[in-house]
Parts: structure tokens; C-alpha cells; sequence
């Protein structure tokens, strides 16, 4: 650092470079800043004011006509049903699996075994989509196709959802499980770092009043712990709904609406995927960008919940996200609440 | 209330026998439920260890694809040679954009941000980070592709939109880590707020800033959605040095468009890119971890 | 010099200006008495290292007994050894005989949740579960399956914890809006909803102001007619103020390790005016600890 500074008259008169410096400073991490809140209203603007002409010529019908012949009909129904069910599905397999993992990393395992397999499922998230899409193709599918599917509607065939098997083994309830499989670490590394932050003293009280292990774990960390826990499993249904790449991979291509879970289908991201760019009409387009708004919609819903949730109940900040390990923690402002400080 | 014997044995008594088996359940399912996923994770690495090592070769590592994406179980093995050298290229030019943006943006939210003006940034950036690639992805088709043409360049775009939110979380919590009383000495020796920043703050965070660069960039170079409406129509028998212009062949892009052709020799050359691309991921996120850790030990001292 | 008027043996007292109202001396015949901890040679390692060692010593039925001693000499390591509390610490052994009514506390095959039903614990910080003050107290219970007259169980066990007057009208509302004073009664109440045989308190005092701990105090004559208590306390007059017998622990230091022992067990008030071990003496007048 330059001793100039310290031998500098201490009545007013910084030097210059201070001076521009300190502004300039300012002025970048502000405008970056600044940036990032008008790139999301541009975001939100576009996408909106992209999907006029569709959403002018089919208004609020949009969102339940299924029927997408590419050329001259477009409907959203279809993708919005695959969308739910897929995400939905995917959730309920996610969820219960995800917080038992949590509950094992933090309760129910030594240290030493939970820095090691914490670490792994995490890196379940780390794996890129399409990857886990390729797999859902090459390895999936031909199982789903033969034993699996023919299995669940032998014992299961009463429930609509479960009919005829598939003959390519590509359909909705493949997808769900491939949205399973991204959604679960997510859950499961929220739900551990929440689990962790029940205090020993609790628990200690629960167990010396002669409850057992999962006793105690259910009337103590599960019980104190439920908003968190909805936050966690919102963030891992945000996951699935978002996905385009591996649904377009696992789902198949076509606009339905059925029940049963084996048959192909659509969502709102894998529509955006394939089509965005074929070549469109003006009305393709904006049928593709109308997607988007509902997707938009929904996703900022989930999104502006979770927070909501966490900021309510003032928990240990835990939006999470998927393929990410040690950074989970918002930027906290805390300790910098100082006041910009520019000295004249 | 008959009363309880306290000198009988102490095994379990009452309902506890029905209790122990319901808690040795619960502990089992938890423990059945992790192993599900390492077994999980440990089948994905091998279906891609195992089936992509048989495509790797130095050909296959350095040709271009020799045919598009065809049915044909004849079709000689391509490589991806173009495409690794276009991810990278995509990837480094969103990464340059992304890193002065996310620090930035930290030392905006620890230095200078006042709570109300705090507020929109973090949601914005929450918001961006919630937001699923495709309607980036979107956005950046509907501005900048539609009437004009695809580039490589829009792909970095996107993915620097979506590796800033991360690197702004990550610096945030290194600079939050430098003492506050190391910086108000600094003000109190007369050095000027910016000199400080630049001279002390940044170098002291710097492992939380390298780690977040790396976990962005393992992130972004799996994102396939951006590449594919933004970087998707090249022409995969050429190689492309410049990300501007034209859109460039890359990694996630040919794992899609092989996986979704079908085909065992398509499925070999998805396979052989996967593992390219995975390992990658996998090694970037090994070494953010140790980073994380070693930055860790440093900051505790 | 002050002399505790109840004290009426005069003959080879030890000064003790710090024995306040220390109880007469019993003429009880320990023989007599109903044994229900009997530790004999307990020996307590955490890894490699001897935490306690040699602790015997015979803890009688519905009497208070309290163990006092400097911080670290293995008070509440041995307390938390008598309802297996101690046996999710990693590198936790314990040797020797560790009886309750005669059985064997850490033989193989004993159900730690089975010990705990048995025997109940009160902590050092109040530690009330998140959840209303009727829950609280019900848990345990609707766990165990006492379900019928659950009302009637709170109520019993908010009356013997002296707080039931202070809670009746609002037992559905948190716990945690309690002064400190009123949760640690509160776990007390949890601990003896489920009928337990003994109560072990875990220095349950140092945290809270002297009108809670007098009222705590008194309350401890009251739940000792039902229960057996055993109270760690870094506080001496505590000690004398409520316990039949007092057990001493000090550190050994000697070898370069540092192990807790039992020094001196004996009714109260011959163990604050007339100690048998010199450590204990120098103890209880305050030359050191």
C-alpha cells in the first residue's frame, strides 16, 4: 500500500485516484448489480411479450386444449398436464427418499460415514441432465419396456394410470423417474443441513425420556423441522419442473393427455425444447413463448414460495440448487448493512 | 393404574418390544434410502465408464463426427473432437463474462449495499437462479437469434447468466468470512476504500472466488438446453475457433442429438462424449471441494 | 465462627463457614435402607483415557443424593452412566458393576430405552421441545401408550412440578414462552409423567436465578416421597440444603493424567462438618475448588 496515503494532509483534499477510485468502484458493483434486477424484468418482459400474438389469438383456452398440430392449431393443455403429472410423480418419489436420506447423513449415522456418502449424493446432482437422459434411453427404457411396465400393470392394472405397457419404453412414467433421480439429491442435501441444525440438548431430552432413536427423530427433528422440509421438497419440485432436456430424451414427443402413465406425452420445458427452433410460423413461435409464460409463472410461484417459507420461519438459509455442494447459503447481508461511505 | 415392576429385568417391557421393531424399520428404510442413491450414482458411472470407454480413442477424442447423426448402423465412428473444443470455447468466453459480474455483484451486497437497496439484488439473483435454463434459453433466442442466426456466443451468454448467481453466492460468503476488523484497519490507515477492496478483500476471498468459478463452470458445461437453441445448427464436420458469428459444435449438444438418434454406433459415440463430458464435471467438482476445504482451514487460523 | 444452629455436636468439628443449614445429622442404619444403584469398581474410559475411576457407591431409595466436586472430576459422566445417556459418545466404556435393583445395568441384552422409561433425567439448560406446553408433557406418555386419561397424567405431573397453577390456563400455548424457571419445571414435569423410579438432575439450577433454584429446591423434598433423585451440583449449600447424602469427587492428577475419583460418600452433614478424607475437608471450607 502507498505510504503517500498516510502522509496525506488529514484536513479534507484525498487524492484524486482515491476518489475516482472509491466512485468507481461503487459504480460497478452497483451497476452489475443493477443489471442483474433489469436483466430479470427484460427476462420476464420478453418471454411475455413474445407470446402476444398467441395469447391474444387463444387467451386463457390456451392452457386447456390439447391439441398441438404444429402448423395451425397450438394448445397448451397437454404440456401443462405432463408438466404436473411428471413433476408431481417425480416429487413423490423424491421426497420420502430425499428426507430418509436426510434424516440417515445427520441422525442416524456416524460423522465419518456421512462425510462420505453425504459428498456422493451430492454428486448425483452434478451429473448433467442429458447424461442422465442417455441413460434413461440406453439403460431404461429397455428395462421399463420389458419388465418393469408389463409388471406394474399385471399387479396394478386396475388403476387407469397403469395400463398398457409401452412398446419403446419412453413415456411419462419414465420420466418420472428420471426427474426422480435429479430431484432426490437436492432434497436430500437441503433436508440434511437442516436435520444437522437440530440442537443435541433436544434430542438429548427426547431420548432420556425413554423414547427410541426414531422416536425421537420424529417428534423432535422431523416435527421441529416441517417448513424446511416443505421448502426443501419445493426446491427439488422446481428441479423437475424446469427440466427439458432429459424429458424430451426419456417422455417422447407427442400431445396427450392420457392417464396412463406408460404412453409418451409433452411438458411445458420439452415443447420449448424441440420447437423453439423448427422453422415457425409467427403464431408457432408465439405459442412456444406463451409455453414459456406459463412455465415462467409457475416457476417463479415455486421459487418466491420456497423463499417465503425460509424467510418466515427465519431458517438457516437453505435455497439450494442442483449440482452444488458447500454453496448453499444466500449472500448475507448482515454484517454489511454499512452505509456507503464516500468520503469527501 | 397397575403399578410398574422397576427391579423386574430390564428388557423391554410393555409396548417397547412393538416399538423397537418399528424404530429398527424406520432406521433400515433410512439407511436403504442412501444406499439407493450412491447405488444410483456408482450404476450411472459405470454405464459410462463402461460404455464410453470402448468409443474413447485419440481419433475419437480429436476427429469431428465424419457423418451427421444418421440411423445407419454402418456409419463409421466419428469423434467429437470439435465439440470438446467447442464447449470450451463457449464455456471460457461465459465464464469470463460471469466471474468480474458475480464478484462484482458480491462486493456490492457486502460493501455497499444499504438493506432496501439489498433486497431487489438478492431476489433478482435468487430469481435468476431459480429460473430453469430453457427460458433463458428462450430469451436469448427471442432477442438475438430469430432473423438473425445462431452463435456460439449467445450460448456463452446464457451460461453466464446462469453461472453468475452462483458466483455471487460463493464470493459473498468468502468476503463475508474476511474480518471486518482487518478492513476497517485498512480505512484507518488512510487507504481508500476501493484500494482496500482491491488490495486486500479480493485477494483474502479469493479461494471462495475460484471455487465458485469452478462449480459454475462444471455446471455450465452440462447445460444443453442453452446449446440448443442458441449453438445447435453447425456444421459438425468443421472445427470453428471463434464463438461469434456462428453457432460451434459442442459436448452436450452431440450427447443429445446421438442419444435421441438411436442406434448402437450413435449410442457408442453419446456414450464415448458422456464420459468426456462427466469426467469433467466429476473432476471440477472434486476440486472445488478440496479447494473449499483448504480455503476453509486458511480462513480458520 | 459460625456454627449452623441445628448442628449439635460440638466434639471435633470441622470450621465450615460455608455449611449453612445443614441437615442433622441422620441416625440412619444403612443397612436398613433400600438399595437401588449399586456401583461397585466403575471404571468409565472415553477411548483410551480413564475419565472416572473406582467409583462405589450406593444410592437408597427416596433419598436425595447429590454429588459435588470441582468441574471435570467425572460427577456427570457417572450420572449420565446410570441411564445409558452416555452411550452415544463415541469411545464410551464402561467396567465394572453398575447395578439397578440388583440388575446389571450394562449387561448385554439390556434395552437402554427399557433403563430410560426407568430412570428420567433432568438437564442442566431447560430444554422444552418446540411444541405447546400440553405436548410437552404428553409425548412421552402417548409414546409409551398410557393414552387413557392423558388430561388427568398432565395435570398430575404439572402439580408435582409445583407449575400447574401457573400453566393451567393456557396449556395449549408454546412452551417456549416460559421464564427459565418455569421450563426447567416443565422438563421436570415431563420427566415424572411417565412414572419413572428415579430422577437424576444434572446440575439443574446453574441456570436459573435463586427464586426458581429455591423453588426447585423445595419441590425436590416434595417429588422425593415418590421418586429417587440423584443432583449433580457445582453448589455446596444446594448440597446441604436438600441432600440426605452427598458423594465427593475430586480430579487425580497424579501419572500426568487426569481422572475423576470418588473421594468421600457420606450422610450430609457429617461430610461437611466432620470430613473423613482431608481433600474433602479442603473442599468444603473453600481452600480450593
Amino acid at each position: 500500500m502507498s505510504t503517500t496515503a498516510v502522509t496525506a494532509p488529514l484536513s479534507g483534499g484525498r487524492r484524486f485516484s482515491d476518489r475516482f477510485g472509491d466512485r468507481a468502484l461503487f459504480g460497478l458493483t452497483a451497476g452489475a448489480s443493477f443489471a442483474t434486477v433489469v436483466l430479470i424484468a427484460l427476462i420476464i418482459y420478453q418471454i411475455v411479450h413474445g407470446a402476444v400474438p398467441a395469447m391474444s389469438k387463444y387467451g386463457l383456452g390456451f392452457l386447456v386444449h390439447d391439441t398441438w398440430n404444429g402448423s395451425t392449431i397450438f394448445g397448451g393443455g397437454a404440456t401443462i398436464f405432463g408438466t404436473l403429472v411428471t413433476s408431481a410423480g417425480a416429487l413423490l418419489i423424491a421426497a420420502p427418499l430425499g428426507i430418509a436420506i436426510g434424516l440417515y447423513l445427520s441422525q442416524l449415522t456416524s460423522a465419518r460415514t456421512a462425510a462420505v456418502i453425504g459428498p456422493l449424493v451430492e454428486l448425483l446432482a452434478a451429473v448433467p441432465s442429458v447424461i442422465v437422459g442417455l441413460w434413461g434411453i440406453v439403460v431404461l427404457e429397455p428395462i421399463m419396456r420389458s419388465t418393469i411396465e408389463p409388471a406394474l400393470h399385471n399387479v396394478l392394472g386396475f388403476i387407469p394410470l397403469f395400463g398398457a405397457a409401452s412398446s419403446s419404453g419412453a413415456g411419462i412414467f419414465t420420466g418420472i423417474v428420471i426427474l426422480a433421480i435429479m430431484a432426490l439429491p437436492i432434497i436430500a442435501a437441503i433436508t440434511r443441513d437442516l436435520f444437522l441444525t437440530v440442537p443435541s440438548e433436544l434430542k438429548d431430552g427426547a431420548l432420556a425420556l425413554g423414547s427410541t432413536r426414531w422416536e425421537m427423530v420424529r417428534g423432535v427433528v422431523l416435527a421441529s423441522m416441517r417448513p424446511g422440509i416443505a421448502s426443501a421438497c419445493i426446491l427439488g419440485a422446481a428441479r423437475a419442473l424446469g427440466e427439458a432436456i432429459a424429458v424430451l430424451q426419456v417422455v417422447g414427443y407427442v400431445f396427450q393427455a392420457h392417464p396412463n402413465l406408460f404412453d409418451n406425452g409433452v411438458t411445458l420445458a420439452s415443447v420449448m425444447a424441440n420447437d423453439a427452433t423448427s422453422n415457425n410460423t409467427t403464431l408457432e413461435t408465439a405459442s412456444v413463448f406463451y409455453l414459456g409464460v406459463i412455465l415462467l409463472v409457475i416457476e417463479l410461484l415455486v421459487n418466491l414460495g420456497a423463499q417465503a417459507i425460509v424467510r418466515h420461519y427465519r431458517l438457516p438459509s437453505v435455497t439450494g440448487g442442483a449440482a452444488q455442494t458447500e454453496p448453499r447459503r444466500t449472500v448475507d447481508v448482515g454484517a454489511a448493512a454499512t452505509a456507503i461511505d464516500v468520503d469527501m | 393404574m397397575a403399578t410398574f415392576d422397576y427391579s423386574g429385568p430390564l428388557t423391554p417391557s410393555g409396548n417397547l418390544r412393538r416399538r423397537r421393531v418399528v424404530d429398527r424399520v424406520m432406521r433400515g428404510g433410512a439407511t436403504a434410502a442412501a444406499f439407493i442413491a450412491v447405488a444410483i450414482l456408482l450404476i450411472f458411472i459405470y454405464s459410462i465408464v463402461q460404455r464410453g470407454a470402448s468409443a474413447i480413442s485419440l481419433s475419437f477424442l480429436t476427429h469431428n463426427p465424419l457423418e451427421t447423426f444418421s440411423l445407419s448402423a454402418n456409419v463409421p465412428l466419428g469423434g467429437v473432437g470439435n465439440a470438446i473444443i467447442g464447449s470450451a470455447l463457449i464455456v471460457a468466453v461465459g465464464a469470463v463474462m460471469a466471474v468480474p459480474i458475480g464478484v462484482l455483484i458480491a462486493l456490492f451486497l457486502t460493501e455497499f449495499a444499504t438493506p432496501r437497496l439489498a433486497g431487489p439484488v438478492r431476489l433478482a439473483l435468487d430469481l435468476l437462479y431459480g429460473l430453469p435454463s430453457i427460458v433463458i434459453a428462450l430469451f436469448l433466442y427471442g432477442l438475438l437469434v430469430v432473423g438473425h442466426g445462431q452463435a456460439g456466443f449467445y450460448a456463452s451468454l446464457a451460461l453466464s447468466m446462469i453461472m453468475v448467481p452462483l458466483i455471487a453466492r460463493t464470493t459473498g460468503e468468502s468476503l463475508q468470512l474476511v474480518p471486518k476488523e482487518l478492513r476497517d484497519a485498512s480505512h484507518a490507515l488512510g487507504i481508500s476504500r476501493w484500494r482496500t477492496t482491491v488490495g486486500l478483500t479480493i485477494p483474502s476471498a479469493f479461494g471462495g472466488i475460484v471455487t465458485g468459478t469452478v462449480l459454475a463452470v462444471a455446471r455450465a458445461a452440462g447445460e444443453t438446453a442453452p446449446v440448443l437453441l442458441l449453438s445447435s445448427l453447425a456444421d459438425p464436420t468443421t472445427t470453428s475457433a471463434s464463438v461469434f458469428g456462428q453457432p460451434l459444435n459442442n459436448l452436450p449438444l452431440d450427447i443429445y442429438n446421438f442419444s435421441v438418434a438411436g442406434g448402437a454406433s450413435n449410442f457408442a459415440k453419446a456414450w464415448g462424449a458422456a464420459l468426456v463430458l462427466v469426467t469433467f464435471v466429476l473432476v471440477a467438482n472434486f476440486a472445488a471441494r478440496a479447494l473449499h476445504a483448504r480455503s476453509r482451514r486458511m480462513m480458520s487460523r | 465462627m459460625d456454627e449452623s444452629p441445628a448442628d449439635a455436636d460440638a466434639a471435633s468439628q470441622v470450621a465450615s463457614p460455608l455449611a449453612i443449614n445443614v441437615h442433622e445429622a441422620t441416625e440412619e442404619d444403612p443397612a436398613t435402607l433400600e438399595v437401588v444403584f449399586d456401583l461397585r469398581d466403575v471404571d468409565v474410559y472415553y477411548g483410551q483415557s480413564l475419565a472416572v475411576a473406582g467409583v462405589s457407591i450406593e444410592i437408597y431409595k427416596n433419598h436425595i443424593t447429590a454429588m459435588i466436586g470441582p468441574s471435570g472430576c467425572g460427577k456427570s459422566t457417572i450420572v449420565r452412566s446410570l441411564n445409558r445417556m452416555n452411550d452415544s459418545i463415541s469411545g464410551f466404556r464402561l467396567t465394572g458393576q453398575c447395578n439397578y435393583h440388583g440388575n446389571d445395568l450394562y449387561a448385554s441384552g439390556v434395552d437402554p430405552v427399557e433403563v430410560r422409561r426407568r430412570i428420567g433425567m433432568v438437564f442442566q439448560r431447560p430444554n422444552p421441545f418446540p411444541k405447546s406446553i400440553y405436548d410437552n408433557i404428553a409425548w412421552a406418555p402417548r409414546i409409551l401408550g398410557m393414552r387413557e386419561n392423558l388430561d388427568e397424567r398432565v395435570e398430575k405431573a404439572l402439580r408435582g412440578a409445583a407449575l400447574w397453577d401457573e400453566v393451567k390456563d393456557r396449556l395449549k400455548t408454546s412452551a417456549l414462552g416460559l421464564s427459565g424457571g418455569q421450563q426447567q419445571r416443565l422438563c421436570i414435569a415431563r420427566s415424572i409423567a411417565i412414572e419413572p423410579d428415579v430422577l437424576l438432575l444434572d446440575e439443574p439450577c446453574s441456570a436459573l436465578d435463586p427464586i426458581s433454584t429455591a423453588l426447585i429446591e423445595d419441590l425436590m423434598q416434595e417429588l422425593k416421597r415418590d421418586y429417587t433423585l440423584v443432583i449433580v451440583t457445582h453448589n455446596m449449600q444446594q448440597a446441604a440444603r436438600v441432600a440426605e447424602r452427598t458423594a465427593f469427587f475430586s480430579l487425580d492428577v497424579s501419572e500426568g493424567r487426569r481422572t475423576g475419583v470418588l473421594v468421600e460418600y457420606d450422610d450430609t452433614a457429617r461430610l461437611f462438618t466432620r470430613p473423613a478424607d482431608k481433600r474433602t475437608e479442603d473442599y468444603v471450607t473453600g481452600r480450593f475448588g
